[in-house]
C-alpha cells in the first residue's frame, strides 16, 4: 500500500468503521459524563438558598473574567458538548441503521437471555433524553417553557419548574431513563476503548450501577426537595 | 411415529425393564422456506414417542423420515459431526441459539424439553447469513472474515524446536479459550444488532495472544473489522446475548481485546485492504 494510497482511505475508514462509531460514542458519552458531575454538584447549591444559587449561575457565567472575557468559558464548555451530543446521535443513528440492515426480517420467537432492561433501552431511551434535553434547556436555561418566564432568575424558574408535579414526574423519569443510560453505557465504553477483561468485568459492572444510580440520586434531590417543600 | 428407528429405543426405567414409558408428544412449528428468494412461513408438525434421550437433531431426522414416507419434502438443516465440534449445526429453538441449553444443536437432548411442549425452529437470521433452504443458512461470510486475517504466515519446512518460542501459561490459556470458537454463527444469531464481533473476536484474540500472531496482528484486526462490516454485519453494543448463548462460552473480554487492538492499529496507521 503507497502512501497515497492509505492517505487517501483514510476518511473512508474513520466512516465505515463500526468499531470506530463505537469509539466515537464511548469518548463523547465520557465528555458528556464528566459534564453530568459537574452539573450534578452545581445543582446541590439549591440547598444553600436562592442567592447562593443565582451567583453560583452567574459564577459560571464569568468564570476567567478578565483573562477570559464575557461568558468565554461558558461558551467552550457549550461547544465542546453539542459536539459531544450531535456526534453521539449521529454515530448511534448509524449504528441503528446498520443493525437494522444486518437483520431486515425478525424471529417469529426470540428470547433474551443475557440483556438487561438498560442495554435494551439505550437507543429510544437516549432519543427520550435527547428530548428531555432540549425541553429542560427552555425549561431553566432560556425560560421559555417556565412558568417565570424568561425575565426571571434561575432559582425562581427552578421552583417554578418543580412545584408542578407533571413537570418533576417528567423530570423523574428522563433522569432514572438518563442513570440506565449510564448503567449500561459506562459497561459498554469500557468494552469499546478495550478497556475491559475478564478480571475487571465484575468491577465495571458495578461501578457503573453504583455510579448511575449516585448521578440519578443526585438529580433526583433537588427537583422532589422542591415538589415536597423543602425548597421554595 | 412408531418404531420406525431401530437405534432410537423409547425409554424404559431402570430396573422394571417390563415397564415401557412413552415418549414425549410434541408440536413443533418449523420455518420452511423453498429457496433464498421464496417467501418462507412457520409451519406446524405434530411427532410422536419421541426419546428423551435423542438428540434434537436426532428428533429432526425422526421427523424427515416421516415425511419422507409421506411423500412430503424433509426439512432442510445443516449438521455434520453432531459431537459438538463442528459448528455445521444450530437452529434457533424457542427463540434461544442452539435452545435452551448452552451447547451446539446437535448436543441438545430432547430432555431438555417436555411431553406436550410447542416447540419454535427457526434458521439464524442475518443478512451476511442468507437462508439456502428451510434451516440452512449460507455462513460462507466467516470464511470470508478468516481469509480476511484469520490466519499467520509462517515459513514451512521443518518443524520449528518447541522450545525456541516460549508462550507464557495464561496467555496460551487464553488463546486456546478463544481459538475454542467453531464459527457456528450462534453469537450473530443471538445477537440484538446481527454482530459478528463476539466470532471476530475469538479469533483477533486466539492470534493475538500468541508469539505467532504478531507480524500480521495490526493488519488482521483492520482487515477483520473491515471485511465484517461489508458483509452487513451489525455492529456490537455490548449486549452479551452472544456469549450467553456460545456453545464454547467464548467471553466478552475478546471483544474489548479487538477494539483495543482496533484503535490501536487505526492509531498506528494500519488501513484495511480495499
Amino acid at each position: 500500500m503507497t502512501v497515497e494510497h492509505a492517505q487517501r482511505r483514510t476518511p473512508k475508514v474513520a466512516k465505515t468503521n463500526s468499531v470506530f462509531k463505537k469509539a466515537v460514542m464511548a469518548v463523547t458519552g465520557i465528555i458528556m459524563v464528566l459534564y453530568l458531575i459537574a452539573h450534578v454538584i452545581g445543582n446541590l447549591k439549591a440547598f444553600s438558598g436562592a442567592e447562593a444559587f443565582n451567583s453560583y449561575s452567574g459564577w459560571i457565567r464569568t468564570v476567567g473574567n478578565p483573562a477570559l472575557p464575557g461568558e468565554t468559558t461558558l461558551w467552550v464548555i457549550r461547544i465542546v458538548l453539542l459536539v459531544a451530543v450531535v456526534a453521539h446521535f449521529w454515530a448511534a443513528v448509524s449504528l441503528w441503521r446498520q443493525a437494522k440492515r444486518a437483520r431486515p426480517q425478525g424471529y417469529v420467537t426470540k428470547k433474551a437471555t443475557a440483556q438487561s432492561y438498560a442495554s435494551r433501552t439505550m437507543r429510544w431511551g437516549g432519543v427520550i433524553i435527547g428530548a428531555f434535553i432540549i425541553y429542560h434547556i427552555l425549561d431553566l436555561t432560556l425560560g421559555t417553557v417556565n412558568a417565570e418566564g424568561f425575565d426571571s432568575t434561575p432559582y425562581e424558574r427552578l421552583v417554578a419548574s418543580f412545584q408542578n408535579p407533571f413537570v418533576t414526574i417528567f423530570y423523574a423519569i428522563s433522569v432514572i431513563l438518563l442513570g440506565m443510560h449510564l448503567r449500561h453505557g459506562i459497561w459498554s465504553a469500557t468494552q469499546t476503548l478495550g478497556q475491559s477483561n475478564r478480571r475487571r468485568e465484575k468491577t465495571v459492572s458495578l461501578f457503573a450501577v453504583a455510579f448511575a444510580t449516585a448521578i440519578t440520586l443526585g438529580f433526583l434531590l433537588v427537583p422532589l426537595s422542591v415538589l415536597f417543600g423543602l425548597i421554595d | 411415529m412408531t418404531a420406525t428407528r431401530h437405534d432410537a429405543p423409547m425409554t424404559s426405567s431402570v430396573g422394571n425393564p417390563g415397564a415401557e414409558k412413552r415418549g414425549m408428544n410434541l408440536t413443533l412449528r418449523i420455518w420452511r422456506q423453498q429457496g433464498p428468494t421464496v417467501k418462507g412461513k412457520m409451519v406446524t408438525y405434530k411427532i410422536t414417542d419421541i426419546s428423551p434421550d435423542m438428540s434434537f437433531l436426532e428428533m429432526l431426522d425422526v421427523l424427515n423420515e416421516q415425511l419422507i414416507m409421506q411423500g412430503d419434502d424433509p426439512v432442510a438443516f445443516d449438521h455434520d459431526c453432531r459431537e459438538g465440534i463442528c459448528g455445521m449445526c444450530g437452529v434457533m429453538i424457542n427463540g434461544q441459539a442452539h435452545g435452551p441449553q448452552q451447547t451446539t444443536t446437535c448436543q441438545l437432548h430432547m430432555r431438555s424439553f417436555k411431553d406436550g411442549d410447542s416447540i419454535d425452529i427457526e434458521p439464524w437470521r442475518a443478512t451476511a447469513f442468507p437462508i439456502i433452504k428451510d434451516l440452512a443458512v449460507d455462513r460462507r461470510a466467516f470464511d470470508r472474515i478468516i481469509q480476511s486475517g484469520g490466519y499467520i504466515s509462517v515459513p514451512t519446512g521443518t518443524a520449528p524446536e518447541a522450545h525456541a518460542t516460549p508462550v507464557p501459561k495464561a496467555d496460551s490459556d487464553a488463546a486456546f479459550d478463544a481459538a475454542t470458537c467453531i464459527g457456528c454463527g450462534a453469537c450473530v444469531a443471538a445477537c440484538p444488532n446481527a454482530s459478528s464481533m463476539l466470532f471476530t473476536a475469538a479469533k483477533v484474540t486466539h492470534l493475538g495472544l500468541l508469539p505467532q500472531g504478531q507480524p500480521e496482528r495490526n493488519d488482521r484486526v483492520v482487515n477483520m473489522v473491515a471485511q465484517q462490516d461489508r458483509e452487513g454485519f451489525g455492529g456490537c453494543t455490548n449486549i452479551g446475548e452472544c456469549s450467553a448463548s456460545c456453545p464454547k462460552g467464548i467471553s466478552m473480554e475478546t471483544i474489548s481485546r479487538l477494539n483495543h487492538d482496533l484503535l490501536g492499529a487505526l492509531r498506528a496507521g494500519a488501513r484495511p485492504k480495499s
